[in-house]
């Protein structure tokens, strides 16, 4: 059984089919590749995934466990988490606390346990922290832990949203585009922070327009179409396969 | 209940009805070009009325709605020019406490201004006692002069939105600001156009419905949540849907009268705005998805 | 961290009673009178400013559930019983002290619901149309859900204000005072007027803590996700839908136990308690202290209520609320004393702060 199974998913808006008819599996400790031209229906993809779409057709298996049509905070407990294309931070809150909001899946404690400040409730705080800045160190944005998290750099927003996600000790990574924005020298650190995402025992689900990122990093890739899938095999394969290069280069 | 009773509520609720439906219409406009539920839009009809009975103290009737008209367009100008304009990307939250506000001020200037008292026009044609009958059913000739202004409003509003090229830009405006500013719209400029249009047709409502209903500083509130409520039932932005919703909601509410008490006829009212905001906010007529803005 | 939240505390009680001892030594003893109603209405806000801080939702409908709190204690406290006494179930009430004796009109006595109970009952009423209005009103965004929280207000205000039961445009008087503890009691006269003062403050001040560290934890944080990027916060496994009801039920329970208790001080209530102006006065208050800056709030209910209640706007009290609405939301939309009052207790609180521990 592996990790992430996508049957048959299917989602259309009005008369546009955004996605169709696709399939495809990650294994555990993999790292998996969507690419595809824009309008491929990647982002839908993900959305689906991620439970923020429900498909019209299709099933989403997470460890065996079906995950389709849940909404995302369910998804979420389950081990999946993701980064956002366009990044969404919580700008008015430190670095240090979008981090621990990461932890919310691997923590307890609502409102009661919250006003009374409970001992447990405190002696959970300080695990929290403490994982939000193993997070935050693993990725080398310590420094920025107490810094407005609106203040930064788009590449250090981008940090501190990877270290959000993973805070959360996922068994599956969705990457969403994490390279957009990034020169070569930043991109080919995040081909290397990637590797040691799995190193970690993480599997991870990029969707990318980089080819550089994608072909070095993925053991597989899935190539998306006008929503439909035309290919799913390990970078060199697909690079040569004639349907791909005629989607990107035309005829 | 007799047909003859039946039809006097009904001619009641087409009354009101209809002004409901100018309001919604004049939240449509202004959410169409900004985005922006004017919550002070029922400040603009009591100004009409307002502004009508002062100056017809000293001007013919005509004159007096014409100047009353004007005048509130001004104020729906400066509304925009000193609290809309000049924000840049406000959130939602702030500009719906900004109207709130602006609307409260308003509501306080007009009582400032005319006091407590209750006030309206002369009857435009005859006086309280004149009834046209049919079959039976007694109707006041105002109640022509309502129904007939709001449809002459609408009219002449479906045609400027449809076939004038500023009526165009307008809705090029509401459907992608961005897109048209590109193309040379002035946007900016027709966002005023917007407050001044909303506030002239909320004005011309609140004089023409002021002898039946009289006006006075604090009929504002009431009317913008009725009117609301209609824009909502019709489907937000959409015309045709507020003055349908606007009749519907009108009836209803004049043929509460005959079960429960007159006290809570607002209740009625509310009751279904907030029954359509739970089960389907985009209303009877479609729309946006309400929940997602 | 929790020790400068402690310290805040402890310097608002000083204030407190600072403030107290002023009045006195000033011979202005009657300020006390509107300074406890001011703290009651200071909950309120502080509710609403949970809200709209932290979750993000504007609400019109405060003064609605400050409205089923007074009212529902007022009627339960001045229904007369009388008639039904020595039938077995009452009797059974009056022993658990459910019911109690009241002076009626004419030097006699009869039989109402006991106040501690009517107020029980009136917070459970609250909660629950908040429980119920809260699942559907925060599936809607922005405008929707200012409207219908304004629906909800105003409805709550039509009915109270066309109901004969509920005194229509009178309101109820004679509402008794709500005994805590022996010698401990809202409400009663110039007499009792120091104890409910600090009963109030207390009060808000226990409020104060409460939310402090409701802020600081895990699911003030959850919260804040909430307010920052909602589709995130869902993403990291916040149960938004289920955090906003519960802020909006934490907000409608405050302003439903200040209906009550503030009934039982003035020993009734009116329609105008219930009106969408009041909601609007809670909104204002709570965006002049800047949403989700629990002292900012503080500081601006304390001060614009009381100015209020002792008429220093006069005529124009309305105008001047909804001038500060528009004046606050145009030039300075994060409120203007965002300001901690804690910003001066941190540098006292930071010599005792651990290595590590966020500021």
């Amino acid at each position: 059984m592996a990790l992430l199974e996508v049957d048959g998913l299917s989602k259309r808006f009005g008369g546009v089919r955004a996605v169709h008819g696709v399939s495809f599996r990650v294994e555990k400790g993999a790292v998996k590749g969507v690419i595809g031209p824009n309008g491929a229906g990647k982002t839908t993809l993900f959305d689906l995934l991620s439970g923020f779409r429900a498909p019209d057709e299709g099933a989403v298996r997470l460890r065996g466990r079906r995950i389709d049509g849940r909404a995302p905070h369910e998804i979420a407990a389950l081990g999946l988490s993701r980064t956002f294309q366009n990044l969404k931070l919580f700008s008015h809150m430190t670095v240090l606390e979008n981090v621990m909001v990461g932890r919310h899946t691997r923590s307890r404690g609502g409102f009661l346990s919250g006003m009374l400040s409970l001992p447990g409730a405190r002696r959970q705080e300080r695990r929290i922290e403490a994982a939000a800045l193993e997070a935050m160190d693993f990725l080398g944005i310590s420094a920025l832990a107490g810094s407005a998290a609106g203040s930064l750099s788009y590449g250090q927003q981008r940090g501190v949203e990877l270290a959000r996600a993973l805070a959360a000790e996922p068994e599956l990574l969705l990457l969403d585009e994490p390279a957009a924005g990034l020169n070569m020298r930043e991109t080919a650190d995040l081909a290397r922070l990637i590797g040691r995402i799995r190193g970690r025992g993480t599997t991870v689900l990029i969707v990318e327009h980089d080819m550089s990122l994608v072909m070095g990093t993925c053991d597989e890739v899935v190539v998306l179409c006008f929503g439909e899938k035309i290919a799913d095999a390990a970078p060199q394969v697909v690079q040569r396969d004639p349907d791909v290069v005629r989607v990107y280069l035309g005829e | 209940m007799t047909l003859e009773l039946f039809f006097q509520y009904l001619v009641a609720g087409l009354t009101y009805g209809s002004i409901y439906a100018v309001v919604a219409i004049g939240f449509n406009i202004i959410y169409n070009a900004t985005g922006v539920i004017n919550f002070a839009q029922g400040e603009f009809v009591m100004l009409g009325g307002m502004i009508a009975v002062s100056l017809h103290r000293f001007a013919p009737l005509p004159v007096a709605i014409a100047g009353a008209v004007a005048a509130t367009a001004a104020v729906g100008a400066l509304v925009e020019l000193t609290c809309v304009r000049w924000l840049t990307r406000p959130s939602v939250l702030r500009l719906i406490v900004i109207t709130i506000g602006v609307a409260i001020l308003l509501r306080e200037a007009a009582l400032f201004a005319w006091g407590e008292g209750v006030r309206s026009l002369p009857y435009f044609t005859g006086d309280e006692v004149t009834a046209l009958s049919f079959h039976g059913v007694s109707v006041s000739p105002q109640a022509l002069w309502v129904l007939g202004t709001t449809a002459l409003t609408v009219a002449l509003l479906a045609f400027f939105f449809g076939h004038t090229m500023l009526g165009r830009e307008m809705r090029a405006c509401a459907a992608n600001r961005d897109a048209a500013a590109l193309c040379g719209i002035p946007t900016r400029n027709l966002v005023t156009l917007a407050f001044v249009l909303s506030a002239a047709i909320g004005a011309l409502a609140g004089c023409v419905v002021s002898p039946i209903t009289y006006t006075s500083y604090a009929i504002g509130g009431a009317l913008a949540i009725k009117g609301f409520t209609v824009a909502i039932l019709g489907g937000l932005g959409n015309g045709a849907g507020a003055v349908a919703a606007g009749l519907l909601l009108g009836m209803l509410e004049s043929l509460s009268v005959s079960v429960l008490p007159t006290a809570y006829k607002d209740v009625v009212t509310l009751t279904i705005l907030l029954a359509i905001l739970f089960v389907r906010p985009s209303g009877l007529f479609g729309g946006r998805e309400a929940s997602r803005i | 961290m929790r020790g400068r939240r402690h310290l805040q505390v402890v310097v608002l009680a000083a204030a407190v009673a600072g403030v107290q001892l002023a009045t006195l030594a000033a011979g202005k003893g009657f300020f006390l009178t509107q300074l406890t109603m001011s703290a009651y209405a200071t909950l309120v806000a502080l509710g609403l400013s949970l809200l709209m801080g932290y979750a993000g939702q504007v609400s019109l409908g405060q003064a609605g559930f400050f409205a089923i709190g007074g009212y529902t204690s007022a009627v339960l406290t001045t229904l007369d019983l009388g008639g039904h006494r020595g039938r077995p179930l009452w009797a059974a009430a009056e022993r658990l002290g459910l019911l109690a004796e009241r002076p009626d009109l004419f030097g006699g006595a009869t039989l109402s619901v006991a106040p501690w109970a009517a107020g029980v009952a009136a917070v459970l009423l609250g909660a629950a149309v908040a429980f119920s209005l809260g699942v559907p009103v925060l599936r809607l965004r922005g405008h929707y859900l200012a409207m219908a929280t304004l629906a909800f207000g105003t409805i709550v205000s039509s009915i109270v204000v066309g109901t004969q039961a509920f005194g229509a445009a009178d309101g109820i008087s004679g509402v008794p005072p709500l005994v805590l503890a022996p010698g401990l009691r809202v409400g009663g006269g110039a007499a009792d007027r120091v104890e409910n003062y600090y009963l109030a403050w207390g009060l808000v001040a226990l409020a104060m803590l409460l939310l402090s560290n409701l802020i600081h934890s895990r699911a003030g944080r959850a919260l804040g996700a909430i307010h920052g990027a909602e589709d995130a916060a869902a993403a990291m496994g916040v149960d938004t839908g289920r955090m906003k009801q519960k802020t909006f039920v934490l907000a409608g329970v405050m302003a439903t136990v200040a209906g009550v208790l503030l009934t039982h001080y003035n020993g009734g209530i009116g329609p105008s308690e219930a009106s969408v102006m009041k909601s609007v006065r809670t909104v204002a208050v709570v965006a002049v202290g800047g949403m989700g800056s629990l002292w900012g709030t503080l500081a601006a209910s304390a001060v614009l209520n009381f100015l209020s209640l002792r008429g220093y706007f006069g005529a124009y009290d309305d105008a001047v609320f909804g001038g500060i609405l528009v004046a606050v939301m145009l030039f300075s939309p994060d409120g203007i004393l965002r300001g901690d009052l804690g910003a001066l207790a941190s540098r006292l609180a930071a010599r005792r702060k651990s290595p590590g521990e966020e500021a």
